[in-house]
């Protein structure tokens, strides 16, 4: 049995180090440390509620607009407020940019560029995937990065600026659109459709999305030209749809209306019920015991035995559970994720593929979001804070559930407590010793004794998309 | 041509967000103008391919001085908590606090760049009380300091370069690294907290739509309302540091544009100004952070008086989420 102590890895938003204990070739056990630490959750308390909205955007670069998105949904559950249609829409349609731009940064700037390492230079997909993936010099990012900036445009149109908006209000939006900025709108919208469908998908979204068995991947796949074909050219050769499996159980908060929020598990589905969350402390370099976020708390010790990260382990009714897109798509049903999962578990191919589905899933919702805008009409509710109360607010980020945790007292925030997409799937281990969902995908992949950085991990590191500055907050 | 230069990126006690905002350059892209500003990315932490040993061995020849360091630039602020210890950010795979390596490199890099205003000044990661011990790196809020101390000049003369901005946009960074390549930054391009003049020397309210709103003083009562968001809504566009709304954010936003007020987020202690961000804190029913430059007698003189010229046009539209009220269509023709 030989130890190795991995990173820092890059292209995972944030710092992260992997501990592999390695036995026959093969990883035995992992252990996941989140190694920052800034304590937003303790910032935010004493202050005026509304604080949250400047203050959370900036815990994440990233999940900056999921952030806002959350605390506005715990205020307007607080003040008892109904945000008017155009606002729902505008925090839909600016939520689900984020998302969509994080999907596509993650596939091209973080995830396909560990395919262009010269370890899979005599692979037959590799001149390829190289020539339009390497780090920094891939020609796709000569088109990625004016797509991705271009359909950010939708966020100085409807939220000022991104990252770190101020725009999605408890009430809904502050920002009002007049027709011709809805036609701007919608004139985006179609030059991102149009970037997909050429350069990612080599087909219409509408197609893409109706795909609805392996079957029908492999015959659409046949002949395609796109990125998406490079990936799974090269996720086919190396195996990936068998590779970075944790325990198949799902957990989704909903996003937009269209995707249902639910628990996966043993092959079925089930409603979420927020009060089954708990988290556990019992290996973080925190002090306390087990508690439901509504009455969590956070309390740095440096020195603790046992512990060996500054990330909480959230637990749905004890157990240990996976978020991200493919959550979100096995709990609303998608038959081709929902076959693949059946098949072969839950996958580095299964987690990159609920991505760019979503990105065919979504954009057409947003083009119809975009046309239901009606200038002239409300776009923000308003109404006064209680002085004493508690609420929460349910998300999703691009990569998975997030959650804010909200107790007014006298006029000010007495506790704030938030559990982001990567708490849940980097946990460490619990009081049980059971460990998270990353800790559980790394067990069995196959290491080289002398790569000190075994490019499998970073596949599977990554395909969690995870956010590290948003674990610990 | 002479070579390009090199530079460094490390990302500390902060969200990533300047990186991602520096993803949202156009024309040309953000590698593209990179490339054209002379700039070899030696390591960033979201964009490069190396990880792990491959990554530290850059970090540790640049730290040692095999390689040729140009450019330190650093995101984030520096987590020196708890009790002084680093711990609170132990760079991944080498045991040892990030603020190390960052004393480490800046001692070594021609010019050092704090991206972001946590890496300037502390920024929101110091804020509520500062629990992790954050600091930027030479300023620990408004006071000179920080990690590397007021004294600190980089090889090549100039302090710690304050691209401050929570988020920064992207314009920032890359006018400054064009500015360096082209050897057009000295320090008189620096403002009293060091930040770039060439964005500093300006005030977020240069450019602001809600203009005609502030000339009549009609303000903004809640969220969504067009009027001015100085009177009500805490907007500091008047006072903050940036060029925000002349440059322009994402094809075209800002936050005053946004229908948000301006929090200052350029200005050092930003984060903690006691009081809630989206309320104006008055004596007297009068703001008390009135425009930097401006007498106050005067400021409230002709307040009163642009209040009471205030058409009924822009009365009742500062109050409203959409022109409830057009501009009169003259039928004579404009003189």
């Amino acid at each position: 049995m030989t130890t190795r102590i991995l990173g820092p890895f890059n292209r995972v938003e944030g710092d992260l180090e992997v501990h592999l204990d390695i036995d026959d070739g093969r990883v035995a056990t992992a252990r996941v440390n989140s190694p920052l630490y800034r304590g937003f959750e303790t910032m935010l308390a004493g202050k005026s509620p509304l604080d949250a909205l400047v203050i959370v955007p900036r815990i994440c670069g990233i999940c900056s607009v999921a952030q806002s998105a959350a605390a506005a949904q715990a205020l307007r559950s607080l003040m008892g407020l109904e945000a008017p249609s155009n606002g729902l829409l505008a925090e839909r349609l600016v939520t689900a940019c984020e998302n969509l731009a994080d999907h596509l940064s993650h596939f091209y700037l973080f995830f396909m560029p560990d395919f262009a390492r010269p370890a899979y230079q005599h692979r037959p997909w590799f001149p390829a995937v190289a020539a339009r993936f390497q780090a920094l010099t891939g020609s796709a990012m000569n088109e990625m990065l004016p797509a991705r900036a271009e359909f950010m445009h939708l966020m100085g149109l409807m939220a000022g600026k991104w990252p770190h908006t101020l725009s999605l209000q408890p009430g809904g939006s502050s920002r009002p659109l007049e027709l011709a900025e809805v036609l701007r709108l919608v004139t985006l919208l179609r030059g991102f459709r149009r970037f997909l469908e050429t350069r990612l998908f080599g087909d219409t979204l509408e197609n893409l999305a109706a795909l609805d068995s392996l079957e029908a991947l492999a015959r659409w796949r046949h002949g395609r030209t796109g990125d998406l074909a490079l990936f799974l050219d090269a996720a086919e050769d190396l195996g990936l749809d068998r590779m970075g499996r944790a325990r198949d159980a799902f957990l989704s908060h909903g996003a937009y209306g269209l995707f249902p929020d639910g628990v996966w598990e043993e092959g079925a589905a089930a409603p979420l019920d927020p009060s089954a969350i708990r988290e556990d402390v019992s290996h973080a370099w925190l002090a306390g015991d087990t508690r439901p976020p509504a009455q969590g708390e956070t309390r740095p010790v440096a020195d603790k035995p046992g512990a060996y990260t500054w990330c909480k382990a959230p637990r749905y009714a004890g157990r240990v559970m996976e978020t991200g897109a493919l959550a979100r798509q096995m709990l609303a049903g998608h038959p081709l994720i929902r076959a693949l999962v059946a098949e072969r578990g839950g996958s580095v191919q299964a987690r990159g593929l609920a991505r760019l589905l979503e990105l065919a899933l979504v954009l057409p919702e947003m083009e119809v979001w975009a046309r239901q805008l009606k200038p002239g009409e409300p776009w923000c509710a308003h109404g006064d804070l209680p002085e004493s109360g508690s609420a929460f607010g349910l998300v999703e980020a691009a990569r998975g559930a997030l959650g804010h945790w909200l107790d007014v007292r006298q006029g000010r925030i007495h506790n704030y407590q938030i559990i982001a997409p990567t708490t849940w799937n980097f946990s460490p281990r619990d009081e049980g010793g059971v460990p998270g969902a990353l800790e559980q995908a790394l067990v069995g992949l196959p290491v080289e004794p002398d790569d000190p950085m075994p490019v499998v991990v970073q596949h599977v590191v990554r395909s969690f998309d995870p956010c590290m500055v948003c674990t610990v907050h | 041509m002479t070579a390009p230069l090199n530079l460094l990126w490390l990302q500390s006690g902060g969200c990533g967000g300047c990186t991602l905002s520096l993803l949202n350059a156009e024309q040309p892209h953000l590698l593209a103008h990179l490339e054209a500003a002379g700039i070899h990315l030696l390591w960033h932490p979201s964009l490069s391919r190396e990880s792990g040993p491959e990554a530290l061995a850059i970090l540790a020849a640049c730290a040692e001085g095999r390689e040729r360091l140009d450019i330190l630039c650093v995101e984030g602020s520096i987590m020196t908590g708890p009790q002084g210890t680093g711990r609170f950010h132990m760079l991944s795979g080498t045991g040892r606090p990030m603020m190390s390596w960052v004393l480490d490199l800046a001692t070594r890099a021609r010019h050092v760049l704090a991206v972001g205003t946590c890496a300037a000044f502390g920024g929101i990661t110091a804020g509520g009380g500062n629990p992790g011990g954050a600091v930027g790196l030479q300023y620990d809020g408004d006071h000179p300091g920080g990690l590397l101390g007021p004294a600190f000049r980089a090889a090549a003369g100039l302090p710690v370069i304050n691209v401050a901005g929570c988020p920064t946009h992207p314009g920032w960074v890359l006018d400054t690294l064009l500015a360096l390549s082209l050897d057009r930054f000295a320090e008189a391009d620096l403002d009293p907290f060091h930040r770039p003049r060439f964005f500093a020397d300006h005030l977020v309210h240069h450019g602001c739509p809600r203009n005609e709103f502030y000339e009549f003083k009609a303000s903004a009562e809640k969220a969504s309302d067009q009027g001015c968001m100085m009177e009500n809504l805490g907007c500091k566009g008047t006072q903050a540091h940036a060029d925000c709304n002349t440059r322009l954010w994402n094809g075209g936003g800002s936050c005053l544009r946004g229908g948000y007020a301006c929090v200052s987020c350029t200005e050092p202690r930003f984060e903690e100004p006691g009081h809630p961000f989206a309320e104006t804190p008055k004596v007297a029913g009068i703001p008390i952070g009135l425009p930097t430059d401006m007498p106050k007698a005067w400021f409230v003189a002709l307040a009163a008086l642009s209040k009471s010229a205030t058409p009924k046009r822009v009365r009742e539209n500062a109050v409203a989420d959409h022109a409830v009220v057009t501009p009169a269509v003259k039928k004579t023709g404009l003189k």
